[in-house]
């Protein structure tokens, strides 16, 4: 619920109130909040099966170790990477949100808010990205993940 | 950020508290999620991850309480998050959306039970070398 959305009520079907979704704000925030809503789920799936995954160190180091060889397969650094973007995206434009929510006036440049977050967001994540997938193109170097 | 139903919108102060909510936990896992993140990958190293160094990780207390904290936060953030998604998705079906809210609740208590049981229950230095 943002600060101006109470009046809103939505009386139709789940097509409906997606659509009504997709078409909420229908400029930068609008793609902006899909994402938001996508990355936010898709990390809460990788939490779940994280928390899993580390529960199964009660089964000792035998089979924790090498279920493990999952994480440290080479197409682990593809899914690692879409994790980082997830995170990433969701947690730079999930600031965005709190500052606009909290600090109206910047509503005003909410444009340029955006075009920060988007450059914030490519600052971080091409580099980490680079490394991550180094060394599947045998570019070695900095990668020790 | 998102529509928000009728439901939702007559629904007083908890909505207000979670509203409230998503945005100090958003904040504060701006800080440990992002930080847990890279630092995995980039100081401490998926190749190096095993039962051992983990185990070593969590001789110390702290990271046993940083990671209880992180965990608690993105379990509720997330899934209060999954709660307003089906809010929204939901609306119109109150049978499947009471299915779903119950289904989300019973998996957050599960989560947040067998996570905080292997952090404070993984054995100690002292202990560690009698593990199987
Ligand atoms: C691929 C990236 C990641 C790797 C390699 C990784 C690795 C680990 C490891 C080794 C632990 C064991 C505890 C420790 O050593 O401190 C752990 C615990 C934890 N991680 Fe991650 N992590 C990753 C991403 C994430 C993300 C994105 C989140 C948040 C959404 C997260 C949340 C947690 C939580 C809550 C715990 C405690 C788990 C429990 O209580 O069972 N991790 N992680
Ligand atoms: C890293 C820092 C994070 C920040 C700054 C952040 C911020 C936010 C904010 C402000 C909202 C509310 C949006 C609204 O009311 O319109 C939100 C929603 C959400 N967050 Fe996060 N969050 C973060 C991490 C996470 C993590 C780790 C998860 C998954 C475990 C997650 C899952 C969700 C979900 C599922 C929603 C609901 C999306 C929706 O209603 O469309 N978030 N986040």
């Amino acid at each position: 619920m943002a600060t101006a959305a109470p009046e809103r009520t939505v009386k139709a079907g789940w097509w409906e109130s997606f659509y009504q979704g997709l078409t909420y704000r229908g400029y930068e925030g609008h793609w902006a909040w899909i994402f938001h809503r996508v990355t936010g789920l898709g990390v809460l799936l990788f939490l779940t099966l994280h928390i899993v995954d580390i529960f199964l160190l009660t089964l000792g180091p035998g089979v924790f170790n090498s279920l493990l060889a999952l994480y440290k397969a080479p197409a682990a650094r593809i899914l690692d990477v879409f994790l980082l973007f997830g995170v990433l995206f969701h947690a730079v434009n999930g600031l965005r949100i709190v500052i606009i929510d909290f600090w109206p006036h910047a509503t005003r440049a909410h444009k340029a808010i955006f075009w920060a977050e988007v450059a914030v967001f490519l600052i971080v994540f091409v580099p980490s990205a680079l490394v991550l997938l180094a060394p599947l193109f045998g570019w070695g170097g900095g990668a020790q993940s | 950020m998102r529509p928000s139903s009728a439901e939702r919108a007559s629904s007083g102060s908890f909505e207000l508290f979670a509203w409230l909510f998503m945005r100090i936990s958003g904040v504060i896992l701006l800080g440990m999620a992002v930080f847990h993140l890279f630092y995995m990958h980039f100081v401490f190293g998926v190749e190096r991850m095993n039962f051992n160094t983990i185990g070593a990780r969590w001789q110390n207390p702290l990271w046993r309480v940083f990671d209880f904290f992180l965990l608690a936060f993105a379990l509720f953030h997330g899934f209060n998050g999954l709660r307003v998604v089906l809010d929204d998705y939901l609306s119109q079906r109150p049978g499947w959306r009471v299915l779903a809210k119950t289904l989300v609740f019973v998996l957050v208590v599960g989560l947040m039970s067998i996570g905080g049981y292997v952090i404070f229950t993984f054995p100690a230095a002292a202990n560690l070398a009698a593990v199987p």
